[in-house]
């Protein structure tokens, strides 16, 4: 683990691999589970990943209410770590950002790969496009997380409390960034078409969080977007298919342009 | 001593088919609205009866839950307010940080203080977790939310030169100007419930009475004593109608009634606390050291 400082805020990264860079912004939870995804990443690019202020190790500085600010900074960290031009990864929450940080500026990013992203609204007011984690059962929950809950869910009964404070702190900032309105921005979708660069949306076909059909209506309103199912996975596909993930994410990145 | 008569205004109707949650998520078809104005008659005439008597009257609120059908404490307070004519009127309280409107509980708090000439004492809240669902507000910054509406609605009701300013970090009025303003100067007596010394010493520097519930007899003293301390250090005069303490009793002929009427009310303690667990620890609402322990012990996420 290091640490970078990134305007007056402390940022817990980790920073692994060689190659391009890839800048990894992760979901609300599980982030303990992406050992395996960012081993395979690492073999074909120096992959960054920051923890979000307020998530595990990093600060929560007082000023940072909004999932803008967290855009701001992540477009602000491109520039000051010098890393050129990045190809975007944003996982549910983590894609919520990407999708700010590309409507706000693409000049430093060269494609964006989403997964099982958040962040904006289609349906109607009584429609729930995005399962209310906060008013599931455990067990529904876990269903509706991972393809195969059994193999995949972590037992946090054996979790050090070093490590389960992590966890406490992720679930913590996830509700502070996301509570209301509930894990999306009412005005981001009239902005989408300014998300100019080749993007890919991956999607877990087992997703019970946010459904497939949210994530090809995202597809469609990104003016470069192909859309991707992973076979047998939930709402973190990176997490039970990290190969299929990886690989999904460079044959994108050779890809020809759309 | 002041003595205070408390009632949730239950409906208990409800109870024997409840199953997993008492509360949250329980619907209303369970709720029969013709008992259910037969029980709030009985539950105001109780308190007619109260004010006869010469018992102080306290009322709470919870919300989608048949354990309490008080889901707004100033509604039966206001009742109380032109009903009553002796007794203190305690409301215990209001959820400040889940209200999203501090000045219309300036105004409420004002316009019972008025009509019942100045009988109010009002209370703050911080809530229970399982009230997070209900409110839809974010569990992350309940208590700064509880400080920020504490201090507006304070001005609000201190504040009789026109209107002031507060653009502060939850709340925004540009033009705060409460009418009526309260009748008891400069503002009626402020309660907070409070489960430990922290929470007292925040009482007890801003002079507010503390109310503690069931904490017993090894709990409270601590309590207590942090609270006088505090007390003490700020120079805020200590009056013992500054400590309150809420106890589960039974009455009875013998110590057999006595105990079975204990026990009976100790049934509703332990059964009115039985919500579905993703309601019980909202994210942020405790330290990540109290979820983390939680979450070791439940395994849940």
């Amino acid at each position: 683990m290091e640490r970078i400082q990134v305007g007056g805020v402390s940022l817990e990264v980790t920073s692994v691999g060689e190659g391009p860079p890839l800048l990894f912004l992760h979901g609300g939870d599980y982030f303990a589970q992406h050992r395996d995804f960012f081993e395979t990443l690492a073999r074909q690019w120096r992959v960054f990943v920051p923890r979000h202020p307020g998530f595990g190790r990093s600060e929560q500085p007082d000023g940072f209410r909004t999932v803008h600010d967290l855009a701001y900074l992540y477009l602000d960290l491109i520039d000051r770590q010098e890393l050129g031009k990045v190809t975007l990864v944003g996982s549910s929450f983590g894609g919520w950002i990407a999708l700010e940080m590309c409507v706000r500026c693409v000049e430093k990013i060269d494609r964006l790969a989403l997964i099982d992203a958040v962040g904006v609204k289609f349906g109607g007011r009584e429609d729930r496009d995005i399962a209310d984690i906060y008013a599931l059962s455990h067990d529904e929950l876990l269903a509706r997380t991972f393809s195969d809950p059994a193999g995949a869910a972590p037992d946090y009964s054996r979790l050090t409390d070093e490590e389960a404070v992590l966890v406490a702190r992720d679930r913590q900032a996830t509700a502070h960034y996301g509570w209301r309105p509930y894990m999306h921005n009412p005005g981001l979708r009239q902005w989408l078409h300014r998300v100019r660069v080749p993007a890919l949306v991956l999607w877990g076909d087992g997703d019970g969080i946010v459904s497939a059909d949210y994530g090809q209506k995202l597809c469609r309103s990104l003016p470069k977007a192909r859309f991707e199912l992973i076979r047998k996975a939930g709402h973190y596909p990176q997490i039970e298919r990290p190969a299929e993930v990886a690989d999904a994410i460079d044959r994108f990145a050779r890809a020809e342009v759309l | 001593m002041k003595v205070w008569h408390f009632s949730e205004m239950a409906y208990h109707p409800a109870w024997p088919q409840l199953r997993d949650s008492y509360r949250v998520i329980v619907p209303s078809r369970l709720y029969d609205p013709k008992i259910g104005a037969d029980l709030y008659h009985r539950y105001l005439d109780e308190w007619a009866l109260c004010d006869e008597l010469g018992i102080n009257i306290m009322t709470n609120e919870h919300h989608a839950t048949a354990t309490c059908a008080d889901s707004v404490c100033t509604i039966p307070m206001a009742i109380l307010a032109r009903e009553t004519k002796k007794v203190r009127l305690l409301a215990l309280g209001m959820p400040i940080g889940n209200r999203n409107d501090p000045i219309r509980v300036a105004e409420e708090y004002s316009t019972l203080d008025v009509i019942s000439r100045g009988r109010i004492e009002m209370g703050f809240v911080k809530g229970v977790p399982f009230e997070i669902a209900p409110a839809n507000t974010n569990p992350v910054d309940l208590m700064e939310r509880f400080w920020e509406a504490h201090d507006l609605i304070l001005k609000a009701m201190t504040s009789h030169d026109g209107p002031f300013n507060w653009e502060g970090t939850h709340f925004h009025y540009r033009s705060v100007n409460v009418w009526p303003r309260p009748y008891q100067q400069p503002h009626p007596p402020v309660w907070m419930p409070v489960g430990s010394p922290g929470s007292a010493m925040e009482a007890a520097e801003r002079g507010m009475t503390i109310g503690v519930l069931n904490t017993g007899w090894v709990r409270t003293p601590p309590i207590f004593e942090a609270y006088r301390n505090k007390a003490a250090e700020v120079g805020r005069p200590m009056t013992p109608q500054r400590l309150a303490y809420m106890a589960l009793i039974g009455v009875g002929d013998s110590r057999a009634e006595g105990e079975r009427r204990a026990d009976q009310i100790l049934g509703y303690s332990r059964t009115s606390g039985i919500v579905a667990p993703q309601f019980m620890n909202p994210p942020g609402y405790a330290s990540p050291a109290l979820s983390a322990q939680a979450l070791k012990t439940s395994g849940a996420v």
